[in-house]
């Protein structure tokens, strides 16, 4: 009869428990967003949210720069990245690959049919497997790849124009350079 | 300038108070010494002087400019006009822990005078408990966080304060969601007492419940300003986007709700003693818990600020001893409180009791979703992510039946198990509710979804059945007392709240067009012209702002002044939307990029009754309010002092 009243303390400190793990491994996940810098993109093959029937995998976007954009119709910080999304596509500079994460077609593609279709590829990631292998920890995360397939740098959070000019183009040009030497 | 030292040197001293506060508060009238428990009031009164130095030391060198202290030099700049500068003071971690703990110290002060009339012994046991939380606070700053630290050389302008919290609204969101988590350690602290004392009777919940009112008016505005800023602020297009941030505050005000509903049933009939203890050390725990989440860096959250895991690590470890404790006292106090009566099935309390479960399972909703990321870490299982659709139908799950019963609570009483003749009136109000949503729905707005006649149909039955009682009053020329006065208004509040979510959740109509000053867009039968593009200069920053001329039938409307601004410290860009209202239409224009060729992203937004959202909240806090002024607490007050001078007990009436 009394051990009902002993239920709260004994969930606090399962809680508790939970908590101090996450203190713990909060310093991790800050490392983990540098760590895939400099690491080949996983492999992918996904399928295509705008063309039915159809892959988009890792080999055929190989060889030239493009960037990954992580997003999601339920991420609302997406949302205010998506204008800044458009903007740089009419730069015309790199193509952007839109990784669609855990979400349903429909709502996808009645978000781009709203705000705009930024993207060259849409794939599909419901199990989220992309976005763990790329250490995701919250979209929005974009992600630029050079020629070679090799991640160079990472951003975290809503991508603005600024923040393009200010980090990707810089490194775009290095890439550009390179390959015409 | 020696400010920021003498404000540290009170920092230090309120803490030693604090120290005595909570020793002789609760180990005086544990162990019966009654000097002890006379030192308790000096004590408070000396940490609120110390506290209060201490915050205005910081205010004034943040009037003053001194960029020789880190905190200000990267909060403020010599371009940041006087008001933000003041406001500034909890622009970040530091300052708000600063403000959190002078808020308790008000808090504590108008408890001390409060409880003056209670037995002496309840009292003090009460500004003990409140002495042990500020003490834990005060620590917790002096070790980590403290904001007087000195810059050496001083810098010689300041990083500026973030341009997002330049903003009035947001000037004032912190204090007022601060002064409603603050006073839940008030409920909290007499949840404490009662469980030192080993008793808890209906005087108990009628000394707790004025102030547990209160603290949740203040929860409620404060909530509502930091919605409304986040709505026209960040133009992110809504009022409410359950991020970790958000629920952190929403998730104390939901067991504060509970609180004061199951309070009610403890005051009138002596019932669930135990369940009413439990609550109120939740909805504290769940303040404490909410500082922890956003400070630790353990929820990954868009606006988490300040995030630090050696602060984490102190913060748990205090959530630990302060709700661990507490905890362990309920599990071996609790078991002493009994209830001497039942309750019949279609009585009041039933409805309440209901209340509370799906209140509980709504913060269990809401809770689950925010710690989910961190339990599926735990368990290493793949990263989780929570949003919209998993929020937005578990919460509304719960939430819909409570609506029902709010109205069927409202009709039935206390004690008696029948609905009697009200059953007919329940009936009839619900009759009319269902034509006038159904009215409303189609006649209105043209063509309703699936919920839009649900949730306009609760609401009208919640305005009708909260009005049946007071006009009844009044027919009768009976008096009608604060708290029947409040508990309606609050009410109304709830079903202008229903009635605006449910608006806005049917009718919401967005786009996001490419404009060029000169052209028109058309939407929702209004028609945008972008008339003209100027420079826009601030004090602290420059940009640009558009002119659009809303009009409708040919007709115009209003000129709305949408913003881009380029802070020019934090090299930030912030847009100011252009936000105005038409026949109850929100309407907000953002502008977005610049796309070149003369062309901009724009975003415009139509929000029917978006604005009731924001009111609502406001209306249920000045219920709580008025609720909480009712005569019969102070009376309760008087009878207390008389029981006190009769033998120095309070026994259950």
């Amino acid at each position: 009869m009394k051990t009902r009243f002993i239920v709260p303390l004994v969930a606090f400190v399962v809680l508790a428990g939970i908590l101090a793990y996450g203190v713990k491994r909060a310093p991790e996940k800050h490392f983990i967003a540098s760590v895939m810098v400099g690491k080949p993109v996983p492999e992918f093959t996904l399928p295509s949210l705008t063309e039915p029937g159809k892959m988009v995998t890792s080999k055929e976007l190989h060889g030239k720069p493009y960037i990954i954009n992580v997003w999601g119709t339920w991420c609302y910080a997406c949302r205010e990245e998506h204008s800044a999304l458009m903007s740089i596509q009419q730069l015309g500079q790199v193509p952007i690959v839109g990784v669609d994460w855990r979400d349903t077609d429909e709502d996808a593609l009645a978000w781009l049919a709203q705000l705009g279709n930024p993207y060259s590829h849409v794939a599909v990631d419901k199990q989220g497997r992309l976005a763990i292998d790329l250490g995701v920890y919250g979209a929005p995360e974009t992600f630029l790849i050079d020629a070679k397939g090799v991640i160079v740098h990472k951003h975290v959070g809503p991508l603005s124009v600024e923040i393009f000019k200010r980090d990707f183009e810089p490194k775009l040009k290095e890439q550009t350079q390179e390959g015409a030497s | 300038m020696m400010l920021p030292e003498l404000g540290h040197f009170a920092l230090i001293l309120a803490l030693l108070l604090a120290a005595l506060q909570a020793f002789f508060g609760i180990a005086g009238p544990q162990l019966g010494k009654d000097r002890w428990v006379a030192a308790v009031t000096p004590a408070v009164a000396g940490q609120f002087v110390m506290v209060a130095t201490a915050i205005g030391c910081l205010i004034a060198s943040f009037v003053n400019l001194d960029f020789s202290v880190r905190y200000i030099a990267e909060n403020a700049n010599s371009a940041l006009p006087l008001g933000y500068r003041i406001a500034a003071v909890w622009g970040a971690h530091e300052g708000s822990l600063l403000l959190w703990i002078f808020l308790l110290a008000c808090w504590t002060l108008a408890v001390a005078i409060g409880v003056a009339k209670l037995p002496k012994r309840f009292g003090a046991r009460v500004l003990g408990v409140l002495g042990f939380v500020s003490f834990a606070f005060l620590l917790f700053t002096l070790a980590t966080s403290n904001p007087f630290l000195r810059l050496d050389p001083a810098a010689p302008d300041g990083r500026d304060l973030n341009p997002l919290l330049q903003d009035p609204a947001l000037a004032i969101h912190p204090p007022m969601l601060y002064t409603g988590y603050v006073g839940f350690a008030v409920a909290f602290a007499f949840a404490g007492a009662a469980m030192l004392e080993g008793k808890l009777d209906q005087t108990w919940a009628r000394w707790t419940r004025p102030w547990t009112t209160t603290a949740w008016a203040f929860l409620s505005m404060g909530i509502a300003l930091g919605s409304w800023w986040a709505y026209y602020e960040l133009g992110w297009g809504g009022y409410w986007f359950w991020d970790p941030v958000e629920n952190a505050s929403f998730m104390p005000w939901l067991a504060g709700t509970a609180l004061i509903h199951s309070l009610a049933v403890t005051d009138k009939r002596g019932l669930f003693k135990s369940w009413t203890l439990l609550l109120a050390i939740l909805a504290f725990s769940l303040s404490l818990l909410g500082t922890f989440l956003v400070r630790s860096g353990v929820i990954v959250s868009v606006h988490s600020f300040a995030a630090d895991p050696t602060r984490g690590i102190f913060i748990l470890a205090f959530l630990v001893i302060i709700i661990g404790g507490a905890l362990t006292l309920y599990a071996w106090r609790a078991p002493l409180l009994k209830s001497q009566a039942g309750f019949e099935f279609l009585s009041r309390e039933s409805f309440l009791l209901f209340n509370n479960i799906l209140l509980v399972i709504a913060l269990a909703v809401v809770f689950g979703g925010t710690m989910a990321p961190l339990i599926a870490d735990a368990l290493h299982m793949p990263t989780l992510s929570v949003g919209t659709p998993y929020f937005n139908p578990s919460f509304t799950t719960p939430i819909l039946p409570l609506l029902a019963l709010v109205s069927l609570g409202i009709m039935s009483s206390f004690k008696r198990g029948r609905l009697g003749e009200h059953r007919r009136t329940l009936l009839v109000t619900l009759g009319i509710s269902v034509v006038l949503a159904l009215a409303v729905s189609f006649g209105v707005f043209g063509g309703p979804r699936i919920l839009t006649p649900v949730g306009f149909t609760l609401a009208f039955w919640i305005v009708l059945t909260s009005l049946v009682d007071p006009i009844d009053r009044w027919r009768r020329k009976l008096s009608i007392s604060r708290s029947i006065i409040g508990m309606t208004v609050a009410h109304l509040g709830l079903a202008l709240f229903v009635i605006g979510i449910t608006a806005v959740e049917s009718y919401t109509n967005e786009h996001d067009i490419a404009l060029a000053p000169g052209q028109t867009a058309k939407q929702g039968g209004y028609e945008f012209r972008f008339a003209k593009l100027e420079p826009a200069e601030g004090p602290n920053y420059s940009g640009v702002r558009a002119q659009f001329i809303v009009s409708r039938d040919g007709a115009p409307v209003f000129t709305l002044n949408p913003e881009k601004r380029q802070y020019w410290v934090q090299r930030s860009v912030q847009t100011e939307a252009g936000i105005g209202t038409h026949h109850g239409t929100n309407i907000l224009i953002a502008l977005g990029e610049d796309l070149g060729a003369n062309k901009w992203s724009v975003r415009l937004q139509l929000r029917p009754l978006v604005n009731y959202v924001w009111v609502a909240a406001f209306v249920m806090a000045l219920g709580g309010g008025i609720a909480a002024s009712d005569r019969r607490y102070r009376i309760a007050r008087s009878e207390a002092s008389e029981a006190v001078s009769a033998g120095g007990v309070v026994e259950a009436k």
